[in-house]
């Protein structure tokens, strides 16, 4: 399969404290990988740092056959259009309406016209049935419809890999299925994802490949089966046995 | 002091048509407030900017310091000083009747410094998580800082600015300094003639005040409209 992303000896230190520690990886086109790990693991880090929001202490991150360390940055900005991210907290530009938080990059960046963006952006929401919520600002929305937003104005771009970095962990518990049932149809869809994420349902459902992190290394793979029903490594069958209930 | 009030006011106002320096002093007042308004607001976003962007960026050290020195020298000397300055050394040179742009222009920078805290303060409040947005969607810092965090830290800071508006358009009162004459100006030569201070002097504070009035409803009116993308 085609290589999308790598990182070579990936370190990033904050203060004195090293979050990742030599993280060699490959992600290719299609796979759905799904990062899980203690608070603090690192994990959040390293999925900042696939596209430079978090710059590495040391190490190599190529995308694309591009090295992203190294680039200038015209061209991460260029780049990051290809690497769609979702975040916690949702980010929506609150000052702006659904429509102009899902057009602002595309027309700005020049890659759409504002009819084109207007439509692409009616497309998307039609999608996830918030055509309705078009005009409206971030602050009518509910969680579950700010994220699902969050994640179109992502798609917008027509990204190669979607990054979403614990993006249910900020909502009421009822509107988590709503959010990961979109996500759910991306990965059906052929969309690469890379998502840190406590659901563990998601991961055992979506998952292509699961991953643990702690202390800044990935300490055991594979795919879900084998990933939740023979782990390996004790430090994740301790994990497991405290988030699996 | 109110012997003949109407007779003051007709001698104030009518007598040689001293109305006509009233409204020229108005008009150079307004000018020379709304140039240093807007030369204010320039300077300090650029300041502003220039100083966040040092914070996340060690290359732009010197940027920051001199950035520094310009709003510890601004905001640590009096403004008729500075005012004094530009007109007798910097501008020395520069024709009587350019005096109102003199003024006009060390109003400006003197309010760019404390414009560019003000600013400053407006781009810290808003979340880091709206920069990572921006760029994560592969718009460049500057973009991001223009259509996503200053609209936004206009919208907090709009109280804030107001304030600096009407303190600068008070302000500019002194300009009599450097030989202009503005409405405080006028009113004191009109005293200086009919002998009776008080319908000039109330006269000119009525003005004062109902500009800023003006001032703060526009305000007030703006900052509605900008709360649009509040919850309701």
């Amino acid at each position: 399969m085609e290589n999308l992303i790598q990182t070579k000896q990936l370190y990033k230190q904050f203060g004195d404290v090293m979050v990742l520690n030599g993280i060699s990886e490959t992600i290719a086109k299609g796979e759905k990988v799904v990062v899980v790990g203690p608070s603090g693991s690192g994990k959040s880090t390293f999925l900042r740092c696939l596209n430079l929001l978090e710059m590495p202490t040391s190490g190599e991150i190529w995308f694309e056959g591009n090295l992203l360390t190294g680039a200038s940055e015209h061209q991460v900005d260029k780049l990051r259009t290809k690497m769609g991210m979702v975040f916690q907290q949702f980010n929506l530009f609150p000052h702006m309406t659904v429509r102009k938080n899902i057009t602002l990059a595309p027309t700005k960046l020049g890659l759409m016209t504002d009819q084109e963006a207007d439509a692409k952006a009616e497309e998307l929401l039609t999608r996830i049935s918030l055509l309705d919520k078009i005009d409206a600002y971030p602050s009518q929305l509910s969680g579950g419809q700010k994220q699902r937003v969050a994640i179109v104005r992502a798609l917008a771009m027509s990204p190669d890999v979607m990054l979403f970095d614990e993006p249910t962990s900020a909502l009421d518990p009822e509107m988590v299925g709503e959010v990961l049932d979109f996500m759910h149809t991306l990965a059906d869809e052929g969309m690469t994802m890379v998502v840190v994420t406590h659901e563990m349902g998601f991961a055992k459902e979506v998952a292509t490949r699961c991953m643990f992190m702690d202390e800044g290394r990935i300490l055991e793979q594979s795919p879900p089966a084998d990933f939740f029903g023979n782990p390996r490594n004790a430090r994740l069958q301790d994990f497991l046995s405290k988030v699996l209930y | 002091m109110f012997n003949d009030l109407p007779g003051q006011i007709y001698k104030t106002l009518f007598v040689d048509n001293r109305w006509m320096l009233f409204v020229d002093g108005l008009l150079t007042t307004l000018m020379i407030a709304g140039i240093a308004i807007v030369l204010g607001v320039v300077i300090g976003s650029l300041v502003a900017i220039a100083k966040v962007n040092a914070l996340r960026n060690k290359k732009l050290k010197w940027l920051s310091v001199i950035c520094e020195i310009y709003t510890t020298v601004i905001r640590g000397t009096p403004v008729v000083v500075q005012l004094l300055i530009m007109y007798y050394v910097i501008f020395a040179a520069a024709p009587p009747e350019l005096a109102p742009y003199v003024a006009a222009f060390a109003f400006g920078i003197n309010s760019g410094a404390y414009v560019s805290e003000i600013v400053r303060a407006g781009i810290m409040s808003i979340d880091k998580g709206q920069m990572e947005a921006g760029r994560s969607l592969g718009l460049s810092n500057s973009m991001t800082m223009k259509s996503i965090i200053l609209p936004q830290a206009i919208k907090n800071i709009l109280p804030a600015l107001g304030n600096e508006f009407i303190i600068l358009f008070k302000e500019t009162s002194i300009v009599g300094y450097v030989a202009v004459t503005d409405l405080t100006r006028a009113a004191e030569l009109i005293r200086s003639r009919t002998f009776q201070p008080f319908v000039p002097l109330i006269f000119i504070a009525l003005i004062y005040l109902g500009i800023v009035m003006l001032i703060s409803w526009g305000l007030k009116k703006l900052e509605k409209k900008l709360a649009q993308s509040d919850a309701r």
